[in-house]
């Protein structure tokens, strides 16, 4: 099997970098970290990869709003960039944080004349949440969801509200098979807090572009790849792998 | 001014609105200067779109509610205020760009001091809240580097929250100002129309050199300069400086006093716990030449000893964290501070640079530590209590912890460190004293574990610049607080900036790896003036302080000597390495200043320019304090039996039970740990919350540090002040007992277990205070010796005492109990043995380990029926020592299917809280259990009620419930050797816990409903 590079990209505030690199290396790529200042001086290092990762964390301070200043810089400086490599036929893997930023910088969903299509903004509750979540995915075209049906892995955020413009637009991401990934009651009925944890519009937890090789997602699959990570594992039989695994082999068998 | 290459989109939805007046048309004139000269102010105001929640607008309702302002009607925005040279046009742009969300916000601007979004026909006037000059607002500097980057010519920026309100009495309306919308320590108000010249801060600062002579000066005017400047010193500390600079033949400078009185305050010299003490109690007198070194620090020493070639403690009581071996070449520095006094003025901005200070304590020990978890511990009066049953002047607890919560989860979370472990207590005597604890675990290489400064070596300064922020923050922690705390002591009062501390310590632990420093230490109470000092004690050191790069200008030479501004640490780099020093911290945005040079000299040389303001002996600074003498006594409180019990019925037990379950101290913390992120860096093993639904209290978090490794780290606490009302020994060797045993529960090796102490005490010059100090002093150090449990580290926080005048002009002064906070960190050889406290399968043995004592003292089951008296549980030494490694053996040999520490509540709670968080039901048979009745004669007759209460609620030390698996059984009873073990019934499906006594049944209760009682009170 190949193996291919990931380059996770960190910001001031980025902390889920290393975490997320250690996943994709243990499904097989050799992941190496660029900071926004490097990329922003020699652009043409995203070339050099098949997968571009956004890992989670604050960029910026998530100040103004998550996401927004380094999806600004993005949007304004690397455009181009980004969309030579999707147009590439490569992959671009957005989680929490990440995923804020390519909906914020246009490049997961893009802009049309009025604006962004879509956001995430602040939890209903007003507050930041870290728990744990039951997933369903809906037959999506998402490379990375291949052969998942269910996940359960733990959000962490505060603005993980997704909310469309209007009805419209969530008709045709659904019609399109966008809306990949949404929050599902337990199927063990064990749920301690809603099955949607934030007030998403369709209950969505994660989206990905009409390829289906650009996927953003608020809930971190990084945080659930080793059998201890699981919050039951001293009194359920967990497999040898965390449910969020699939994700990052899914990413690199793509290229297998 | 816009950059050649943005696009502009035409039509664009929700366009920000411009507002203008009718003196001034902006988009006709399109002018960027007002004609009276003074810079342009833009004002942007962004509101939720309709259908959108307003956050900012239910959160101040929901404080004022606290407050019994019940019929506010409120409308409520935020925005940014922007200077520079920006016509409507650009700002238009960059609002979209980055300021509002189109999907969920709209957006109005027009120029300062014009009427955008006035108040409404039915509200009052308009309130704007703005950060005060110089505060932190890590909104608008991010802000504002964004739109410089996007090519806009900004100056300054700043946020502003936005209020009209209605339907409020005038002294409501008042409170609501004073109280509720704004914080004076950190913020101003402003009403009407804005009216402002400018947002940038500075004037153009001229040195004066400035002599304070001392000489000739009466003690009253010595006294009175120490009061003046806030320089905390004693009259005896003011002689001998006065003296010392005689000998030199001149006056002190203003900076030389300034550093003296830094180096000598309590903060951070520990003066009084590191002094001689006369300590006098039953037993006797002892004299102490260093109470602390004498007593903790000596009981390490002794067990370090005792170890010999096995001894794995790395580095003891001196640097920033202690430093004990982890794995392979990695060693781990744990370190817990407080953050009280600025806590209790403005929570949030205390709580923060809380957090903030003790993760720059692990990043500055050795040549650094990376964060690995933080752990957080809050003492609160009820959040309960009634607004006009508070003393003046202080908040409300439910408000001060509300922030508190915030400020360490904002900054925690920002960091990126998980924070796995905490408590929180209530009592009322916290009211003007609320207790915050920061604890942070850092990893780092064992050839890393150690600093040394060079001679030659530059001092370089990263992260955070320099203001008038926090100046004297250390001579005031060491001072009692009052009702005018908040209006006096504004500037000690900080908040932080997270990403800044997250971008320096990126830059640190790249730059450890890469050789490039020989020392570092972080910037906290004392600012340059600590570090520097420090770090040059045992060389000398030339500063130059006009070099240290500032937030705005104007600091006189002093200011920036003694800023405790944030997020700032100190390395020793040498001259060869400082180009790729700088080079590393320029690639990232750090900004990095040589201020200075390590000198050969034996003296501290403080210049501005060419100018020396400073030059004072190194010697002097670190060993011319006069030592503080003091008596300590303390008188052993006679015991009171608790007699006299009501007969009680299976159900009042019940009820017993169920308050337990629902006091503040027990209840569920499940509000808190979700706002906390405790899975970053992707090492969770045992999450703060466990159990079926993901929602029981577990004993100790376990983490993996290194992801390759399947070695864990286990954090756990223990505490508990209603114990030290009735023996502060006995408080400490349980608060001992109690971390130990959370952390062996899941699964920590006891012979690999470190801990730290962190005493928070009254006002120490009161022998009876300090003598309880010293007693609980002499009992940690009994104790470790024998448990061989090292201290590694250990601060302390005296005079938290709150002063005020009552209703009928009487001076009354509330001191908190006495508390001492125990924080353990255990090592867990292989997390893939770990433990939790729920049930997992029915049919499985429950069984004690341990004895039950008579201890009902300081108990909750006293507490939530107001019984006074009773015996302190107490703690076998030798007992526990065997206990904890037996436990362990059985643990970590598979034995014990769940485990759960006996605290508070005693065995009803321990199973109570196994079987919800399980979701299945217990029998228990407690009639096994024996129980000496150690308060009362062997002919004494003694109620039943008492027996039951005892069997029950008692808080024994050194005892587990345990569940066993009905084929490993026999194994598990022949594992304890010396260690009692009682059986006491199984798990059943049926979702009911029953606890029988002597054949009748004395609780039932269906879980669901203990559950829920232990959920409500914090569910907020």
């Amino acid at each position: 099997m190949s193996t291919p590079k990931v380059l996770v990209l960190r910001a001031p505030g980025t902390n889920c970098d290393q975490e997320t690199g250690f996943a994709f290396e243990q499904a097989g790529a050799k992941a190496t970290y660029a900071h926004i200042n490097q990329l922003l001086e020699q652009p043409q290092l995203v070339a050099e990869h098949q997968i571009l990762c956004f890992p989670g964390g604050f960029s910026y301070g998530d100040d103004i709003a998550a996401g927004r200043i380094l999806a600004s810089q993005m949007q304004n400086r690397l455009a181009d960039t980004l969309n030579e490599f999707r147009d590439a036929g490569k992959l671009v893997l957005g989680i929490c944080n990440g995923f804020q930023i390519l909906i914020k910088s246009g490049f997961l969903l893009p802009m049309d004349d009025e604006g962004m299509q879509a956001t995430l903004t602040w939890n209903d509750s007003g507050r930041y949440l870290a728990r744990w979540v039951d997933l369903k995915t809906n037959h999506s075209k998402c490379v990375f969801l291949k052969d998942v049906d269910h996940m359960y892995l733990p959000i962490a955020h505060a603005e993980g509200k997704f909310v469309t413009r209007n009805d419209s637009i969530l008709s045709t991401l659904q019609s399109q098979d966008q809306l990949a990934l949404t929050y599902c009651p337990s199927p063990t009925g064990n749920d301690s807090g809603p099955a949607n944890p934030n007030g998403s519009t369709a209950d969505v937890a994660g989206v990905c572009d009409e390829t289906g090789r650009i996927f953003g997602l608020m809930p971190h699959p990084e945080r659930n790849i080793d059998p201890t990570h699981h919050p039951r594992w001293t009194r359920e039989d967990i497999g040898p792998r965390g449910d969020g695994f699939a994700i990052f082999e899914n990413a690199v068998n793509f290229f297998g | 001014m816009l950059p050649s290459h943005r696009r502009l989109t035409d039509n664009i939805f929700n366009t920000p609105k411009i507002v203008t007046d009718s003196t001034e048309t902006i988009a006709s004139s399109n002018s960027a200067t007002p004609s009276n000269g003074s810079p342009q102010i833009w004002q942007i105001d962004i509101s939720p779109l309709p259908g959108n929640p307003n956050l900012l607008a239910e959160e101040t309702l929901a404080s004022a509610k606290l407050l019994q302002i019940n019929d506010l009607s409120l409308t409520a925005n935020h925005g940014f205020l922007i200077q520079g040279d920006l016509t409507a046009a650009d700002v238009d742009q960059l609002t979209r760009e980055l300021l509002f969300e189109s999907v969920v916000q709209k957006c109005d601007f027009g120029p300062v001091g014009t009427a955008i979004n006035p108040a409404p026909a039915d509200k009052s006037n308009v309130t704007y809240v703005l950060p005060l000059p110089g505060v932190t607002d890590s909104q608008a500097e991010s802000a504002m580097r964004a739109m410089k980057q996007l090519g806009y010519a900004v100056d300054a920026v700043s946020t502003f929250k936005k209020f009209c309100a209605s339907g409020l009495s005038e002294s409501h309306t008042a409170l609501l100002q004073k109280k509720v919308f704004h914080n004076e320590s950190i913020e101003r108000v402003i009403t009407g129309v804005l009216e402002l010249d400018r947002l940038d801060l500075g004037n153009e600062y001229k040195l004066v050199k400035t002599d304070v002579p001392l000489a000739l000066v009466s003690d009253d005017d010595l006294m009175k300069i120490s009061k003046d400047w806030t320089l905390s010193l004693s009259l005896t500390e003011m002689h001998v400086i006065r003296d010392h600079f005689e000998a030199e033949g001149r006056a002190p400078t203003d900076i030389e006093l300034e550093s003296v009185a830094q180096t000598w305050s309590e903060h951070c010299s520990h003066k009084t716990l590191a002094g001689r003490v006369a300590y006098t109690d039953e037993n006797g007198t002892r004299q102490y030449e260093n109470m602390l070194k004498e007593t903790i620090f000596a009981a390490t020493m002794q067990i370090r000893e005792d170890l010999g070639e096995d001894d794995w403690c790395v580095s003891v009581f001196k640097d920033n964290a202690g430093i004990v071996r982890f794995e392979g070449d990695h060693n781990v520095a744990f370190k817990v501070e407080t953050h009280n006094r600025p806590s209790a003025l403005e929570p949030y901005g205390g709580a923060n640079t809380g957090i903030g200070g003790v993760i720059r304590d692990t990043l500055g020990t050795g040549l650094g530590a990376k964060p690995v978890c933080n752990t957080d511990v809050f003492c609160f009066a009820s959040p309960d209590t009634p607004y006009e049953d508070l003393p003046p002047g202080v908040m409300h607890p439910k408000q001060i912890m509300q922030g508190v919560v915030a400020g360490v989860r904002d900054y925690g979370n920002r960091m990126g460190i998980p924070t796995v472990n905490g408590a929180v207590y209530f009592d009322d005597r916290y009211v003007g004293n609320p207790l915050v604890f920061c604890g942070n675990v850092g990893i780092l290489p064992h050839d890393k574990s150690f600093k040394e400064v060079k001679p030659g070596d530059l001092i370089v300064s990263i992260g955070g610049k320099t203001g008038r922020d926090g100046i004297h923050g250390a001579t005031f922690s060491s001072a009692e607080l009052t009702e005018d705390s908040d209006i006096t002591s504004g500037g000690a009062v900080q908040i932080g900036d997270a990403v800044t501390e997250k971008m320096a310590m990126d830059v640190l632990l790249q730059a450890r790896d890469l050789n490039l420093y020989n020392a570092v230490t972080d910037c906290g109470a004392g600012g340059y003036s600590s570090a520097v000092g420090e770090m040059g004690e045992d060389t000398g050191a030339e500063v130059w302080l006009d070099k240290v790069p500032l937030k705005y200008e104007g600091l006189s030479y002093t200011e920036i000597w003694i800023s405790e501004a944030q997020e700032r640490m100190v390395f020793s780099v040498p001259e060869d390495k400082w180009e790729a020093f700088r080079d590393l911290c320029a690639a990232e945005s750090v900004v990095a200043t040589a201020i200075g040079r390590f000198e050969d000299t034996g003296r501290l040389v403080l210049k501005y320019g060419d100018t020396v303001v400073g030059d004072v002996s190194m010697e002097f600074l670190h060993d011319g304090r006069p030592p503080i003498i003091r008596e300590a006594n303390f008188t052993p409180a006679p015991v009171k039996r608790i007699e006299n019990i009501p007969e009680k019925t299976p159900a009042d037990w019940t009820a017993d039970l169920s308050k337990i379950l629902g006091s503040l101290n027990v209840a569920s913390k499940q509000w808190i740990i979700q706002q906390y992120d405790h899975e970053v860096q992707g090492g969770s093993v045992i999450k703060p919350l466990v159990g079926v639904q993901n929602d029981g209290p577990g004993d100790a978090a376990v983490i993996r540090p290194l992801l390759e490794s399947r070695r864990g780290l286990a954090v756990s606490c223990g505490m508990n002040p209603m114990y030290g009302d009735l023996d502060p020994y006995h408080m400490a060797t349980s608060g001992i007992d109690e971390a130990i045993r959370n952390c062996v529960a899941v699964g920590a090796d006891p012979s690999r277990i470190a801990i730290l102490d962190n005493f928070c005490w009254g006002f120490t010059d009161r022998p009876e205070t300090l003598g309880s100090l010293v007693r609980a002093a002499i009992a940690c150090q009994d104790l470790s010796v024998v448990l061989q449990t090292p201290f590694i580290s250990g601060k302390d926080s005296l005079h938290n005492e709150f002063s005020y005048t009552d209703d009928d002009g009487d001076r009354q002064t509330i001191s908190i109990p006495s508390t001492l906070l125990i924080s353990a960190l255990g090592q867990v050889p292989d997390v893939a043995n770990c433990t939790t406290m729920d049930l997992k399968k029915t049919g499985n043995l429950l069984y004690q380990v341990g004895i039950t004592g008579d201890h009902l003292g300081g108990s909750h089951w006293s507490l939530v029926n107001e019984i006074d008296g009773g015996l302190v549980p107490t703690v076998d030494p030798e007992l526990a020592k065997t206990t904890f490694a037996q436990m362990h053996a059985a643990i970590s040999t598979g034995l014990i299917r769940s485990c759960h520490d006996m605290s508070e509540g005693g065995l009803a709670a321990a199973v109570a809280e196994m079987a919800f968080a399980g979701g299945l039901g217990a029998n228990v048979d407690a009639s096994a259990i024996g129980l000496d009745l150690l308060a009362y004669g062997e002919d004494e007759e003694v109620d039943l009620s008492y027996v039951i209460a005892s069997v029950l609620f008692s808080e024994s030390n050194t005892r587990f419930v345990v569940e066993v698996e009905p084929e490993k059984a026999a194994a598990f009873e022949a594992h304890f050797d010396g260690v009692e073990i009682v059986k006491l019934g199984e798990v059943i499906t049926d979702p009911v816990l029953t606890i029988e006594l002597a054949h009748s049944q004395v609780i039932k209760s269906d879980i669901a409903s203990l559950k829920a009682a232990w959920q409500e009170p914090l569910n907020w």
